[in-house]
């Protein structure tokens, strides 16, 4: 039986540059880096090529680096069996990737997701709003520079320390 | 004469028995109609993905049993495998063919569940759910008995499973894998046909293979829309390339065909139990992990076939003993991408049933 095939950085990069110049920033054995303001054209084209056939896209997913944000596409073709990554990196500071909602439907509540909970801008998106958490929520849980817990970088290793009256808003308590 | 008439939003859930949880559904509507409808969730929301930033590869596998805990297994399964690949662990082959037998136990277990309440959300009250109940029941009988948990499992372990087959298990699988097909039969006579479950599943809630496609959805939902892909097959994990079954499909992707679909799959599911019973070879059941295991840096995707679909783990490691990054591809989320093309043009009560028909399941929804 076939087991899902992958196609490599290089490969799959050769074919980009073909289809949109100047659009891969860098290749490693299994991803393709591409440069944020033609990703939707790329995209729109791997979905599009016959050989390719990336008509199905399996998961979004947000890492923060620390320096910048990556998001990473995991995409599958049905007919040919075989899958590929794309990644894409923000800047710290002003994160901001083009969103992919027009080429692929299912990634509407995923980049809802990944900006409820990292902070990424999808730019372009028909419905930005948070996913999870409560508009007014403070900051974006999963950076690693949330610090909102008491306890620091470790807050679930530690004891949580006594809340200070008004901490978290309203009235402080007196017993 | 034209009656004015004014769209009124109308709010399904957050507790309302037809959601399955905690779902809330806002759905406006032009008389009976629904012209717009928009999903909010979060209710359940337990931030796992930061919390298992701060926990070892192997104290997160529980975390996977509360996600989908209608099927823990295939959850526990997923994170395994994606850990395994990661760090390039081996499973002996005995633990191989027990994950794929309790995999496929568990979804006969998550489909009658799935199924009982489609079948109630529809109408047909509480008669043909306590029927899916008791079989399902029976599943989880097996499961107390070889790992003392019913739902929360914790059973399948990074290089293995937690523990061997008790003496008394094989009999008890056994006895359930002969009285089985009959109930199906009878389920099948008592359902298929029936009147109230044509009435209301037939021709709603359609999804066409391009939206199927485009929307990301998976499993019954994929495949309810005729495209026969299962990643059992396409992208073999386990034994199960040693295993012979069919992908049931469906016609024209409407509810009927997503409840056909499981209806077919629990069949499927009792084949592969009877292979991977008659080929359990003996010897260990798990390999010797590190306790503190420190999987090399590096990145996966890893995928699996869980009852709700593709059941996915990102899992990004920097060499340390815990992830960098842990995250779920959840199936019971991504298949609600295309709800708003479902529902748009249907009535309220059609709206219930479509719900039903996807499967969610809340706890892995919002993680």
């Amino acid at each position: 039986m076939p087991a899902t095939k992958s196609i490599s950085g290089p490969q799959l990069a050769e074919r980009i540059s073909g289809a949109v110049p100047d659009a891969v920033e860098e290749t490693a054995d299994g991803w393709v880096q591409l440069r944020p303001q033609s990703l939707v054209d790329v995209c729109r084209y791997l979905r599009d090529d016959r050989e390719i056939d990336g008509r199905y896209l399996n998961s979004v997913s947000g890492v923060d680096k620390f320096d910048y944000f990556e998001v990473a596409y995991h995409v599958t073709s049905l007919s040919h069996n075989h899958t590929f990554a794309l990644k894409v990196r923000a800047d710290h500071e002003q994160p901001e990737v083009p969103s992919v909602v027009p080429v692929w439907l299912g990634a509407h509540l995923q980049e809802r997701e990944i900006f409820d909970l990292l902070g990424i801008r999808f730019t372009g998106h028909p419905d930005l709003k948070r996913l999870f958490l409560w508009e007014g929520f403070p900051g974006h849980p999963l950076r690693k520079d949330f610090m909102a817990l008491p306890g620091g970088e470790h807050p679930g290793l530690q004891r949580f320390p006594k809340e200070e009256p008004g901490q978290w808003g309203g009235e402080a308590r007196v017993d | 004469m034209s009656i004015k008439t004014e769209p009124m939003v109308v709010n399904i859930g957050p507790q309302h028995p037809s959601t399955h949880g905690v779902f809330r559904m806002r759905v406006t509507l032009d008389g009976e109609r629904i012209t717009d409808a928009e999903m909010v969730v979060g209710y359940l929301h337990r931030s796992m993905e930061k919390l298992a930033e701060e926990r070892t590869w192997t104290q997160n596998i529980p975390f996977t049993d509360r996600m989908d805990y209608l099927a823990a297994m295939t959850g526990n399964l997923s994170y395994c495998l994606a850990v395994e690949k990661l760090a390039g662990i081996d499973v002996p082959e005995r633990g191989q063919y027990l994950r794929v037998l309790f995999a496929e136990l568990q979804r006969i277990a998550s489909h009658a569940m799935a199924n009982g309440t489609f079948v109630n959300d529809c109408g047909a009250w509480q008669t043909p759910l306590f029927y899916m109940f008791r079989e399902r029941e029976k599943i989880l009988d097996l499961f107390e008995m070889v790992c003392g948990a019913r739902l929360t499992l914790n059973y399948i372990r990074i290089g293995g499973v937690a523990f061997d087959l008790p003496d008394e298990f094989m009999p008890q699988l056994q006895a359930l894998v002969d009285e089985l097909p009959d109930r199906m039969d009878e389920y099948d006579s008592l359902l298929l046909d029936n009147e109230i479950l044509l009435m209301r599943s037939r021709d709603v809630g359609i999804v066409s293979p391009e939206l199927a496609m485009n929307a990301s959805l998976t499993g019954p939902m994929l495949r309810g829309s005729g495209i026969a892909w299962d990643i059992r097959k396409a992208d073999p994990y386990c034994v199960y390339d040693r295993m012979d079954f069919d992908i049931p499909v469906g016609h024209q992707g409407d509810c009927y065909d997503r409840f056909l679909v499981r209806m077919a799959e629990i069949r499927q599911s009792l084949r592969i139990i009877k292979q991977a019973m008659a080929q359990l070879p003996p010897g260990p059941f798990a390999a010797q992990v590190p306790l503190s295991l420190r999987p090399p840096a590096g990145e996966i995707y890893s995928r699996i076939e869980s009852p709700k679909g593709e059941l996915g783990f990102y899992l990004v490691s920097d060499g340390g003993p815990t992830p960098f990054r842990w995250h779920v591809r959840s199936p019971s989320l991504i298949n609600l991408s295309a709800l708003r093309e479902m529902m748009v043009g249907q009535t309220v009560a059609d709206a219930i049933v479509t719900l039903g028909s996807i499967d969610i399941n809340v706890g892995e929804v919002d993680r």
